[in-house]
């Protein structure tokens, strides 16, 4: 059940051309170099920041309530983070130059080729977060950290290797865009088998730069005719600009598509857990009552944030996953199938990359909807230096729609654990086990997120 | 190079440059007269920043922020109301002084143990070279008392004194024993010994002595006083004195650690009947005493402190207890 949303003539014709998306990153690039720049030097009251509450409020509020459960990797598709990077590298913005780049085009080594490196860049961002996302001027050196070093890593290695190896958001971003609406595929994968040049992989043949055709190879390091799964295409439409058989698709399709084919993959179980695990402590820290543990996630450096730390780490690497994996043998015991741990453990986790998309937009539905007045204020006054551009400096914070925020929540989280069950229940039966045991820990920790966030 | 290449090149560069000369440009368009000051616990740092200036005459505009806990701004010696500053929020207000002169800010909200430390300073100048009212100096000096020393009542009633019973007999009590100076100068149990000592008042059993003491104490109160005290205590001293005056405020912990003894205790007869008006006075006004006791001089009103004092008797003394709700 797919519907091609290329066929649609001018649909096809605004992904195809550079400009459309060239605006939009130029839009991106400036309110992120502006975020920086607010971070900086506006005022150290992070709610009274551009960069505060632009990044973690308003592209927060987008990237986890819209873009990913919607779109996938669609804001990969217009973050501005790589983009001098990937200029620099290409010595080109628009179109390919005749002449070869002059960077060192290394190719990232095998043994990192997979989100272990993300899980952790992730995992450390999410124990300094309630710092980073508080403290302007901090938020401002993530963000510039993050933007050098993808500019860097486009100079050293070839393609955009910090976007698939480094970006902590794009890990996650991945995970869940399997279960997002949105694919890019290709139509006939016979077509590509014949593919002599493979344009969409290695770039347009010299010949043809400067025609209309002319295009980069997957800077996602992706061969389209073998994608399964959205885990790894960032839907920079580029193999759309440079097919020569016209053979990619953009696809609307069923949520929750590419979970039908459990994950192999150890990094990728993990990410599951790191995210699952994150929402369930960021809701006790931000949103739970107790001082003492919200006083500790803040006195980073202290023995008591160290504590916090252990505790953490401890929660999302050993805890989560052991009982887990608990369950996933205890499923296996009934089932007397001879499908090794480690795969069943891998294809069940897949079922919890519902639950915890669901959990992270049950939890950012809160704050969001809490603080989004800001927005609002912060954009008549940016540095918080007391302009008035847009006569809204002085909006009045109010929560918004606070009266429908606990059954949402509540819908959004019950909702979720169906969906995992769903899934669950298919993935077991790829490896053959029972599913009940999973459904019962998804249930567990479904119930502990309602108890933290109600 | 394609124009299309060119075009977007210039379009970036130019772009980007534009946002990163915001800043920069915009430095100037700051609303002029705002001062930003932010608020911390006194340990890691006090109020940021802990001086500036102003004119007199002229409006400030103070956007005011914590960078913990809750805070309270307030001014001394000025009738500038006393505003929240809260952690995440800009509380703004708007303020001029009359007078040229140093004002002390400060916190008005028991954030900590140091709580009193978070202070800082107005310079206020003038246009007139007008020089500054000549200060008077406090009471104490001119009565050359020592507030450094100990000052047990040398004698203590049995009950509590009763102001309402000593007015019955205050038809016997001379006039020198009425005035404000006779009562700012002299603690209760000095003034029980100098009435005892009075041939006129022979008659009288020492409990009634004590209530014509009482008596003479709360005549030189107001209600209003009092009340005004009581407001002043509970928001500048009941952190540590207690909220009943016991000693036992949230942070008397704190200061005996500190200090090695607990904050004063008003309802202690022998300490409280042994110290003038004038004695208390002087250390509200200088602090100090090893004690954490913060020096109010820049602080409170001359009114003020008496305002206190009157407060701080009716620890000691039946009728004010009653009258005022104590």
């Amino acid at each position: 059940m797919r519907f091609e949303l290329t066929r649609i003539p001018s649909v096809k014709t605004l992904l195809k051309n550079r400009w459309p998306q060239l605006l939009i990153w130029f839009a991106m690039l400036a309110g992120f170099l502006f975020a920086i720049q607010a971070g900086l030097f506006g005022t150290t009251v992070g709610n009274r920041n551009f960069g505060i509450v632009f990044v973690w409020i308003a592209w927060w509020a987008v990237l986890i309530l819209v873009a990913v459960p919607f779109f996938g990797r669609g804001w990969c598709a217009v973050c501005p983070i790589s983009l001098p990077g990937e200029w620099l590298q290409r010595g080109a913005i628009m179109a390919p130059p005749v002449k070869k780049p002059r960077w060192l085009n290394l190719r990232w080594p095998n043994k990192l080729r997979n989100i272990w490196l993300q899980n952790l860049t992730f995992t450390l961002v999410a124990l300094f977060s309630s710092v980073i996302l508080t403290t302007p001027k901090v938020t401002a050196i993530v963000l510039a950290a993050m933007f050098f070093l993808a500019i860097g890593m486009s100079l050293v290695f070839e393609r955009r290797t910090f976007c698939r190896y480094i970006c902590p958001v794009g890990g996650f971003i991945g995970l869940y865009a399997q279960a997002a609406p949105l694919e890019l595929r290709v139509k006939d994968k016979q077509v590509c088998l014949t593919c002599k040049d493979k344009p969409c992989y290695n770039g347009t043949t010299v010949e043809l730069r400067g025609s209309s055709q002319a295009g980069y190879g997957c800077p996602w390091d992706v061969f389209p005719g073998g994608l399964t799964k959205n885990t790894y295409c960032g839907l920079c439409m580029e193999c759309l600009r440079t097919c020569p058989y016209d053979n990619i698709a953009v696809n609307a399709r069923p949520f929750s598509a590419d979970l039908a084919k459990p994950s192999t993959r150890m990094d990728e179980a993990f990410k599951a857990f790191i995210m699952l695990g994150a929402a369930m402590v960021y809701a006790g820290v931000f949103l739970g009552p107790w001082g003492t543990l919200k006083l500790a996630a803040y006195s980073v450096g202290t023995t008591a944030w160290s504590v916090y730390a252990v505790a953490f780490l401890g929660f999302i690497f050993v805890l989560l996953p052991a009982s887990f994996l608990g369950a996933v043998w205890i499923g296996k015991v009934f089932s007397r199938v001879k499908t090794t741990l480690k795969k069943s453990f891998t294809a069940l986790a897949t079922a919890l990359v519902p639950l915890g998309l669901m959990f992270w937009v049950a939890f950012s539905l809160s704050f969001v909807l809490t603080n989004a007045a800001y927005i609002v204020s912060s954009l008549s006054d940016p540095f918080g230096w007391g302009w008035n551009l847009f006569g809204g400096a002085a909006f009045p914070w109010q929560p918004m729609l606070t009266s429908v925020l606990v059954p949402l929540q509540t819908l959004v989280l019950v909702g979720g654990l169906l969906w995992t069950a769903t899934t669950a229940r298919k993935a077991s039966l790829e490896v053959n086990i029972s599913a009940v045991p999973v459904i019962v820990f998804s249930t567990a920790v479904t119930i502990a997120m309602l108890g933290l966030l109600l | 190079m394609k124009r299309s290449e060119l075009l977007s090149r210039i379009l970036i560069i130019s772009g980007i440059l534009l946002v990163l000369a915001v800043p920069f440009a915009a430095q100037g368009t700051r609303a002029q007269g705002v001062i930003e000051i932010h608020g911390r616990m006194a340990e890691t740092g006090g109020w940021n920043p802990s001086t500036f200036q102003a004119k007199a005459g002229v409006p400030i505009h103070l956007r005011l922020t914590s960078e913990d806990v809750m805070h309270g701004f307030a001014i001394g010696q000025s009738d500038t109301p006393v505003v929240d500053v809260l952690p995440g929020q800009m509380t703004e207000m708007t303020i001029t002084f009359d007078k040229p002169g140093t004002y002390t800010f400060y916190c008005t909200r028991w954030c900590g143990p140091n709580h009193w430390r978070m202070r800082g300073k107005i310079e206020v100048s003038g246009d007139t070279l007008e020089s500054p009212e000549p200060g008077t100096a406090p009471l104490y000096m001119n009565l050359n008392l020592e507030i450094d020393a100990a000052h047990p009542a040398v004698v203590t009633p049995v009950g509590i004194p009763d102001a309402q019973r000593g007015k019955q007999f205050s038809g016997l009590l001379p006039a020198a024993y009425q005035s404000p100076d006779y009562y700012r100068s002299q603690s209760p149990a000095q003034a029980f010994e100098d009435l005892r000592a009075d041939p006129i008042l022979v008659s009288l059993k020492d409990a009634e002595i004590w209530d014509l003491v009482a008596y003479v104490w709360q005549s030189n109160s107001t209600p209003e006083g009092v009340v005004e005290g009581k407001r002043l205590f509970a928001q500048n001293c009941a952190a540590c004195h207690g909220e009943t005056g016991g000693g036992n405020g949230v942070f008397s912990g704190k200061i005996q650690a500190l200090a090695g003894k607990i904050p004063a205790n008003f309802t202690d007869p022998a300490l409280m009947l042994g110290a003038a008006p004038a004695l208390l006075q002087g250390k509200m006004l200088r602090g100090g005493m090893g004690t954490g006791m913060p020096s109010w001089g820049p602080i409170l009103t001359e009114q003020q402190t008496w305002d206190i004092i009157s407060y701080l008797y009716t620890f000691q003394f039946k009728e004010n207890i009653a009258r005022w709700g104590k």
